[in-house]
């Protein structure tokens, strides 16, 4: 099993006392399977997917990720996971600002020391990124960062990808050819997919769906 | 990975060349006025300490006449005679060069103690040749190689316009044969010897003299030097702490992102840390150029300075010294840490799920400005203490930082009071929303416009220091220089054959005679001087008894100057413990730029006191149209070197230059401070033109041209810059005030009256304005030309 998640549970301190954000959550994911997180703001999609990436820390329950546990990792340990292991996918988009489309793609997978040019021109023109990879993020549109920003995710190779609503901020036709792309390479490339999304006409397209409802799993 | 996340944080810069700029051009001049003060110091104190340690004065005691009464040669032999070893010294002015000449005895100087032989210095057959040679430094050896003297020989680490020869060569030259001024004591004298007491027993023991307390008299020149280097260095920090925040501000969305990405947050923060490291060495190694530049131009008149205010010889050109070099870069890392110390904490801190959105860290939150205001208002409180009731050289320094750090710190709160006062009653929307925009950009620009207020305050401070000092020493100049001419003779012989032609033609002759002496126990001078119209009406009395002259006449009483007063606590009628028994206070008089305590009595008492004191000195009166005229005949006549007759123009002429020359560096420093404050501005205005674009932007779309929008921009700042230059007039007289009133005093040991001139801060006002109107222009122009798809992007979701 790719990735193995039992009674995790988060809970945040506020001014009217401790809030539970996810109660109890299980969750199975194999290799090359992809799986939607839907629900209503607030249900705790996003934060499943923070824990999961090692951004943040449960309450309770267990994370496995290829059988190690990640809650049990050391800051650094999470990040070198992050780094190896998951491609990270955000709603909005996060590119560094500095560097161009090109050098944004590149960068995970030179950082987890796997880069490969030819793959990245391949996502690059998969994504219809040709001619685009000299500009920088405030040159492109909203469509072409977030595609930039999944094919960032990919470059590395990464054995789980987390897309937190990744389409959110595109329209339907955009939306749904990012989908598409973005399903095709996950399963190129072999990868587990977690998407988070409020879209129940997107969650369809994936293999199996999960509703949270207030922080527990509604099958 | 390391390359990969440097290159990623690294690329900012590529991206915004401009604040790369502004943060290399912050640390540069932060360091090179710091370190070119430094440079000034290190000169100096460099200065001092070979004098000291010239013959070996820091070493060995020595045999000196007492009341300074000059040694017969025949001591010596005497001396030699009863087994003590000592050598023979002799020092004095040469007045054609205006070298001081020290004339030694190779043969019996201790061991060490003479430049002689030992591989650099001259051999001993050459410095006792009839013909004689002179050792001094190269400076001196340059300067002088075509002059009247024997041959030179340059030699390093010598101090400046010193020469040294063999003793009957100096003695020669200064026309005193068969006479020495000291005796050097060798520290390894055998046993047993008949007491220095028995052998000479009207000469005193005294103990090595060091620099003659030159490093101590110095000190709070140096002082003042490094407060205002202190002051420019501050500045030059704020810009680079408002660069370093703005940069780290734009990054936190890479960071953010680095760190999703898997980059740990330590290795992220060391390289942050590398990052500034680098830049703050080629910041550092261009603010030491700059500062060795800026000591180098400053340096002559600081060197002038000094000679004129202390004697200190200090030479008018700069060594490098690597010691300087690694304490420049030293302090420019340190700067950089302290610039960046919280921006980097912030980074090291931040959760990785933090909004990615620049959290406006320009625009500090209004809790932050509270209590930077109370703390302010703390540091006021603390220096309205100190003035009340502190004392000293440390309170007056500590008054001065509370005052201006705390004005800088309640600034923005004050300035936004203003402008928010400013801004009520009735006015069009474009109107309204100006003066609360403005008020908006308050604590953004809070870091400029602090600088802004330091650098005008220091100027209006120092500015009125100085005036007031120019208005008092002028006067004080007319008063105390009342003879038209001095005389200074060669021997007593020569001035009786002077005075006995020249008194028939001047109105009077007034004997100056002088002694160094200890008074109350500090070291110090007395001098006497006759019973004449010309003190009884002249003499810048601060207070005094009602028969003071009648009573300094009659050897009843004594004259104290200021410093004296002040810091032996002397008052009217206190005794005043002088050489030959304690006198009662008569009257205090004003002494400005004298370091030293000084009393003065009347000649009979003086004359009985001192029997051995010289008579070379002599004012002449005379009607002023004749003073020129005869001073040439009395220099004609009996052949007297230049300098043996000069007139009262001469001497204020040399006086108001010394102090032209010590204002000067203040000067300079001043202007430069100010200029450091317009690039802080500028600085501040460029960084945060982008962030006020998301501000302006809807502006633009509700009808606002870009042009219209761009006036308005630059009229913010010149309204600010007003509003910070009417605060800092009062803080620049407070200053002033802690100038003249607390830190002269502690330091120099004299008060000068506080004048204003208005017309000074006018000038300011015409200066200060168009400075920051040009900070302001570029901004303003950038933003008038900004193509409207920049503008546009503002409303798009993600600004990057």
């Amino acid at each position: 099993m790719l990735l193995t998640i039992r009674g995790l549970t988060k809970t945040y301190p506020t001014r009217e006392g401790p809030l539970a954000v996810l109660r109890g959550i299980d969750l199975d994911l194999d290799q090359g399977e992809s799986l939607a997180l839907v629900g209503e703001s607030g249900s705790g999609k996003s934060t499943l997917l923070h824990l999961a990436a090692g951004l943040d820390v449960a309450n309770a329950g267990t994370i496995l990720l290829d059988g190690a546990a990640i809650g049990e990792m050391s800051e650094s340990q999470r990040a070198a996971v992050r780094r190896d292991r998951i491609g990270l996918i955000f709603q909005q988009f996060n590119l560094i600002p500095s560097l161009n489309a090109g050098a944004n793609i590149a960068m995970q997978a030179r950082l987890a020391g796997r880069n490969s040019p030819d793959w990245n021109a391949h996502l690059a023109r998969a994504m219809g990124l040709d001619g685009l990879l000299d500009r920088y993020p405030e040159e492109l549109s909203g469509g072409q960062q977030q595609r930039v920003a999944i094919a960032r995710a990919l470059a590395a190779r990464p054995a789980l990808v987390l897309a937190d609503e990744p389409t959110g901020n595109l329209d339907e036709a955009n939306a749904d050819a990012v989908l598409t792309l973005m399903l095709d390479l996950v399963a190129t490339a072999g990868a587990g997919l977690l998407l988070v999304t409020h879209s129940q006409r997107q969650a369809a397209r994936l293999n199996r769906q999960m509703r949270l409802v207030m922080g527990q799993s509604q099958a | 990975m390391i390359r990969v996340v440097l290159g990623t944080l690294i690329s900012h810069w590529r991206r915004r060349p401009l604040q790369l700029v502004f943060l290399l051009i912050g640390l540069s001049l932060a360091t090179a006025l710091w370190s070119g003060v430094q440079a000034i110091n290190a000169e100096a104190r460099a200065a001092y300490a070979d004098a000291a340690g010239l013959l070996g004065r820091d070493r060995f005691d020595r045999l000196v006449g007492r009341n300074a009464a000059p040694i017969n040669a025949s001591r010596f032999a005497e001396l030699r005679r009863a087994g003590w070893a000592v050598s023979p010294v002799i020092e004095g002015y040469h007045t054609p060069t205006g070298l001081s000449l020290v004339g030694i005895d190779p043969l019996t100087m201790p061991k060490g103690a003479a430049p002689i032989g030992a591989g650099k210095g001259p051999g001993m057959a050459e410095v006792l040749a009839p013909a004689g040679l002179l050792i001094v430094n190269p400076e001196t050896a340059a300067r002088f190689n075509n002059a009247d003297l024997p041959k030179l020989f340059a030699m390093d680490d010598l101090p400046p316009m010193t020469a040294i020869g063999d003793i009957g060569l100096v003695q020669r030259l200064l026309g005193r044969p068969g006479t020495i001024s000291h005796l050097v004591l060798d520290p390894d004298a055998p046993a047993g010897l008949v007491p220095l007491a028995t052998v000479v027993p009207e000469l005193d023991r005294v103990a090595p003299a060091g620099d003659g307390g030159l490093a101590r008299l110095t000190d709070s020149f140096h002082l003042n030097l490094t407060a205002f280097g202190a002051l420019a260095f501050v500045v030059g920090l704020f810009i680079a702490h408002s660069v370093i925040g703005l940069v780290f501000e734009q990054r936190r969305s890479t960071f953010r992102t680095l760190r999703a990405l898997g980059v740990p947050m330590t290795q992220m923060v060391i390289l942050l840390l590398a990052e500034l490291l680098v830049l703050a060495l080629v910041a550092g190694l261009a603010g030491v150029a700059l500062g060795y530049l800026v000591a180098a131009a400053l340096l002559p008149d600081v060197a002038g300075s000094l000679r004129g205010l202390y004697g200190a010889d200090v030479p008018g050109s700069l060594t490098l010294r690597p010691g300087w070099v690694l304490a420049a870069l030293a302090l420019t890392f340190g700067g950089t840490l302290a610039a960046a110390g919280l921006a980097l904490w912030q980074a090291a801190t931040m959760p990785v799920l933090a909004p990615a959105l620049p959290r406006a860290w320009a625009r500090a939150s209004s809790k932050r400005l509270a209590w930077q205001g109370a703390l302010g208002a703390l540091l006021l409180a603390l220096a309205a203490v100190i003035a009340l009731v502190g004392s000293g050289l440390p309170a007056a320094f500590t008054l001065l930082a509370a005052l201006l750090v705390g004005a800088a710190l309640v600034l923005p709160l004050l300035v936004g009071g203003l402008v928010q006062r400013l801004g009520r009653g009735r006015g069009g929307p474009v109107r309204q929303w100006f003066w609360a925009d403005t008020a908006q950009q308050v604590p953004g620009l809070s870091l400029a416009l602090m600088a802004l207020l330091l650098a005008l305050a220091s100027n209006v401070g120092v500015g009125t220091m100085v005036a007031s000092f120019r208005q008092t020493f002028t006067g004080w100049l007319d008063q105390r220089l009342a003879s038209e001419l001095y005389l200074t003779t060669r021997s007593e012989a020569e001035a009786n054959t002077i005075l006995a032609w020249v008194t028939p033609r001047v109105d009077a002759v007034l004997p100056i005679r002088s002694v160094p002496a200890t008074l109350n126990g500090l070291p110090g001078e007395v001098y006497g001087i006759a019973d004449h119209a010309t003190y009884r009406d002249n003499w810048p009395l601060l207070d005094a008894v009602p028969d003071v002259w009648d009573r300094v006449a009659q050897g009843e009483a004594a004259l104290v100057n200021e410093q004296l007063a002040r810091r032996a606590g002397l008052a009217l009628g206190d005794p005043v413990a002088l050489p030959g028994g304690d006198l009662p206070v008569g009257g205090i008089y004003s002494d400005y730029g004298n370091p030293q305590p000084q009393a003065l009595l009347g000649l009979l008492l003086f004359d009985s006191r001192f029997p051995d004191a010289t008579h070379l000195r002599y004012g002449l009166r005379i009607a002023p149209d004749k003073a020129a005229a005869l001073a040439q005949e009395i220099t004609a006549r009996h052949a007297l070197p230049d300098g043996g007759v000069i007139a009262q123009a001469d001497i204020k002429g040399y006086s108001l230059d010394v102090f032209e020359r010590t204002f000067a560096v203040t000067d300079a420093l001043n202007v430069l401070t100010l200029g450091v404050a317009a690039v802080a501005l500028f600085a501040s205005l460029m960084t945060l033109a982008e962030l006020r674009l998301p501000q302006l932007a809807p502006l633009w779309a509700l009808g606002l041209t870009r042009r219209r929008l761009a006036g308005i921009e630059f009229a913010r700042i010149l309204v600010l810059a007003m509003l910070v230059l009417v605060l800092a007039i009062p803080l620049g007289l407070a200053l002033a005030w802690a100038l003249v009133a607390r830190l002269n005093v502690a330091a120099f040991g004299w008060q000068l009256p506080l004048a204003l001139f208005p017309a000074d801060w006018l000038w300011l006002a015409l200066t200060a304005l168009p400075a920051a109107g040009l900070a302001a222009l570029w901004p303003a122009l950038r933003l008038a030309r900004m193509p409207p798809a920049a503008l546009l992007r503002m409303f798009a979701n993600e600004r990057g």
